[in-house]
């Protein structure tokens, strides 16, 4: 494993069309990602909103979006500050280490390719590495179990 | 203390070189070295050796114990283990959160 990146490959069995718009549109990105964001993504600006999942509505989401090329790549950077916790002003994060994030998207036969990296690992200091949705090692990974078994019993009763 | 300061990329720089390599993989078969063993059959003089030792040890790789009057070196594996940990945690969210988009656009 790159000490650097981490790379994921899915195929989609959706077009291509309809995965860029859960990836890009604000609120479909927040559906499964589980994100409240104040706005629209917006190619060189912040993007700003909470965690929805219950207990974790004091972690801020906060992102600056790089690219937006229809229907080829989404990214965005995250800042990996100290805290990420809500505070009454907001704050500025951009001097914070970052790492960046990227959705690649390809047409095949069956629907899309999508290729997710995050990448900048090797620059991040070690006591910043445990961030927000990152921090809370068993508690976090177990309630991802359920909202997994929650969103694909929904998917089947649909 | 400084252990929480320690960033990967000096650990890589670090291990970029073929000397230093070549130090861990005596040192992490497990017992502190002196610089005397560790120079020997190694075509560097001991000065040499001593300095990429120093570089080691600030990137905390590898770290001094003190033995009677001379210094050992031993391996620290603690910086490279705890920096694939994270992302092996990190890539195991990545493919929940990539299982729900994948329900959320095949439903």
């Amino acid at each position: 494993m790159s000490t650097d990146r981490i790379e994921k490959r899915i195929e989609l069995k959706a077009p291509v069309s309809r995965v860029w718009r859960a990836l890009t549109d604000y609120r479909e990105f927040g559906e499964w990602f589980r994100v409240k964001l104040d706005g629209p993504f917006v190619a060189g600006q912040v993007s700003r909103g909470h965690i929805t999942y219950p207990g974790y509505e004091h972690i801020q989401w906060y992102a600056v979006v790089r690219k937006m090329e229809p229907e080829r790549l989404f990214s965005f950077i995250w800042p990996h500050p100290k805290s990420l916790e809500k505070t009454d002003t907001p704050k500025d994060y951009s001097r914070e280490p970052t790492t960046l994030v990227e959705f690649r998207l390809a047409k095949t036969a069956n629907g899309t390719l999508l290729v997710v990296t995050e990448s900048g690992f090797d620059k991040l200091p070690e006591d910043r590495r445990l961030e927000a949705f990152r921090n809370n090692e068993g508690g976090w990974t177990e309630q991802m179990k359920n909202i997994k078994a929650y969103v694909s019993q929904k998917a089947t009763s649909a | 203390m400084t252990a929480k300061r320690r960033s990967p990329e000096g650990v890589f720089a670090a291990l970029g070189d073929t000397t230093r390599l070549s130090l861990v993989r005596k040192l992490s078969r497990g017992q502190p070295q002196s610089i005397a063993h560790l120079t020997a059959g190694s075509r560097l003089t001991r000065q040499a050796i001593t300095k990429h030792l120093r570089v080691l040890e600030r990137a905390g790789i590898v770290r001094s114990v003190r033995a009677g009057r001379e210094s050992r070196f031993e391996f620290d594996p603690e910086p490279i283990v705890s920096l694939r940990e994270y992302l092996e945690h990190v890539s195991e969210q990545w493919d929940q959160a990539l299982a729900r988009l994948t329900a959320f656009v095949e439903h």
